[in-house]
């Protein structure tokens, strides 16, 4: 029997005047996976997101969220699972708790255990301290960590996470990377869009790669990379001139390549012929990363 | 196959999503109540002392009333207007564009017509609340209101929530927060000036009195001098509802087009 699906989605696009923004998507999440929505801006990560709530509906195609069919029972879906928006939009007037309670109540905590969910939600996103702090004086990253533990207070079977961490400095994004494996550890099933490769390989269980609105692969990170950039790539810096050589000398033995900020990457570097390497000359071997996948797989880069 | 849904019906208004949203407002107030409180009260009482005393010494009387208590009943109305429209109008527009308040409550179980429900609601409440300040003041210069009075904050509730539901209609219009401008001088001022509140509208030329008429605040003013000085049933009962079918037009334009701005 196939495990039972936390998200369908059937044949949905979504058009914006002239852009599709999402164009003919079809995607499962199964109950207790992290799916890794992976794509560079405009792929239409965030509109997928946004359909998923009904707060944009699609012009085609049919989703379910829990087993309850998008638009129309969208609200029944809305209470078992938690939202954190890319954007920030606490109120930043009101304090950490306040903001907190206030979304325990919109998302229905019994009153019996609001206090409870709210003194969880400050231990969880590490503010516990700042709690009586008006959350406009708080950093980026506690403004961050409060944003996901007010999607968070209601104890949610699923979790959508639009780019939790973009624009945060490394330190935060691994403080938020331990908060989220924490909540896969514990069997929620997370929806989280990202560009940053890194994050999509350290948390996903199956990684979802987007662009122009079109799902081009979907599977496990591991199996991603087996099928469409190896094991590891080859990096070769140089001037100009040396970089053409080496692409040519690599395409030319029916190796793919890409540029990688000023040295060119050779994928696929497990398998370079020995006579092949003596031609390209020293190069630095490193791990094939999903980057790879996706630029091997849409011509383009991800971030 | 997709997981076994536990589905309740759910009614068209579901109490603890517009509990949601009331609570929300009242964590705000609870902040913000000194600053919301005194603009709201201190304009309309502005308003009260300088026309009923600047007026007052010229015109003593008007339409059987001392000039002082015909404007401390007309400000009322005033008190109404302001807090409710001018709430709908700017705090709707700032939750909605600037902080991206609303977008967070949409992901949560509430849909577009409960939060404009709840919005429109405690809007009207505290227009209810508000509008009785020029009548404590006017009390104070005076003004003996009959036992009917206490229908005034109804009667402001009523037409607070109209003016609410327009202001919300107004902000999910306006392309930039600057166009209020051409609201507040095109439609509030006209609103306020001729319902009767500092003038009678049987002064006006015939067309004017007639534009009057459709003017929701010249029925609520009415209905709080009526309240005061003594009530006329079959009078009022009209008054009341043509605040209420106000109303409920400014509920069909507003959910629609927040619904419209908000879900794309």
């Amino acid at each position: 029997m196939p495990a039972e699906l936390a998200i369908t989605i059937r044949g949905v696009a979504k058009h914006y005047g002239e852009i599709r923004a999402v164009d003919g998507l079809d995607l499962d999440v199964p109950m207790g996976t992290c799916l890794g929505l992976l794509g560079p801006n405009g792929a239409g990560k965030s509109t997928t997101m946004r359909m998923l709530t009904a707060q944009s509906i699609p012009d085609r195609g049919e989703i379910t969220v829990l087993g309850h069919p998008i638009p129309a029972e969208s609200k029944q879906a809305r209470i078992q699972m938690g939202v954190v928006p890319q954007m920030d939009n606490l109120d930043i007037e009101l304090t950490v708790r306040q903001n907190l309670s206030v979304f325990a109540r919109l998302y229905q905590v019994p009153r019996a255990q609001r206090r409870a969910a709210v003194d969880r939600a400050l231990a969880r996103s590490q503010l516990t301290e700042r709690a009586d702090t008006k959350t406009e004086k708080l950093s980026g990253g506690m403004r961050r960590r409060l944003l996901i533990a007010r999607g968070l207070v209601h104890e949610p079977r699923l979790v959508l996470l639009d780019e939790p961490t973009v624009g945060l400095d490394p330190q935060v994004r691994q403080e938020l990377w331990a908060l989220i494996d924490g909540l896969r550890s514990a069997g929620t099933t997370i929806l989280m869009s990202t560009h940053y490769i890194e994050e999509a390989e350290r948390l996903a269980d199956d990684v979802a790669v987007m662009s122009h609105g079109k799902l081009i692969a979907h599977g496990p990170p591991a199996t991603l990379l087996e099928a469409h950039a190896g094991r590891s790539a080859a990096e070769f810096y140089g001037p100009p001139p040396r970089l053409v050589e080496v692409e040519k000398l690599a395409k030319d033995a029916g190796f793919a390549t890409r540029r990688t900020g000023p040295s060119v990457s050779v994928l696929r570097a497990e398998d370079i012929p020995d006579s092949l390497a003596d031609a390209l000359g020293a190069g630095a071997m490193r791990a094939a990363n999903l980057e790879d996948v996706f630029v091997v797989l849409t011509g383009e880069e991800v971030a | 196959m997709s997981v076994q849904s536990t589905t309740r019906r759910l009614r068209y208004v579901e109490p603890s999503a517009l509990a949601g949203v009331l609570v929300h407002d009242w964590t705000l107030f609870k902040r913000f109540w000194p600053s919301t409180t005194f603009s709201s009260v201190v304009e309309p009482t502005i308003y009260l002392l300088a026309f009923g005393f600047g007026f007052g010494s010229l015109i003593s009387v008007i339409n059987g009333y001392r000039y002082v208590d015909f404007v401390g009943t007309g400000v009322v109305a005033t008190a109404v207007l302001f807090t409710a429209a001018f709430s709908g109008m700017f705090q709707t527009f700032i939750r909605r564009t600037y902080q991206h308040t609303y977008d967070a409550m949409l992901a949560a179980p509430v849909d577009t017509h409960e939060l404009v429900l709840g919005e429109a609601l405690w809007m009207a409440a505290r227009a209810g609340v508000y509008g009785c300040a020029p009548l404590l003041v006017a009390v104070g210069f005076g003004l003996r209101p009959g036992p009917a009075v206490v229908l005034v904050p109804v009667i402001g509730f009523v037409t607070g929530f109209g003016f609410a539901l327009a202001g919300i209609w107004a902000s999910a219009i306006v392309p930039s927060i600057d166009s209020f401008n051409y609201i507040i001088s095109g439609v509030v001022t006209p609103l306020f000036l001729v319902a009767g509140t500092f003038f009678p509208i049987d002064g006006l030329p015939g067309w004017a009195q007639g534009v009057a008429q459709l003017n929701p605040l010249y029925h609520c003013v009415e209905l709080v001098r009526h309240a005061v000085f003594g009530l006329r049933p079959g009078a009022d009962l009209l008054h009341l509802v043509v605040l209420m079918v106000f109303a409920a037009l400014m509920w069909i334009v507003a959910v629609r087009k927040m619904r419209q701005r908000l879900i794309d």
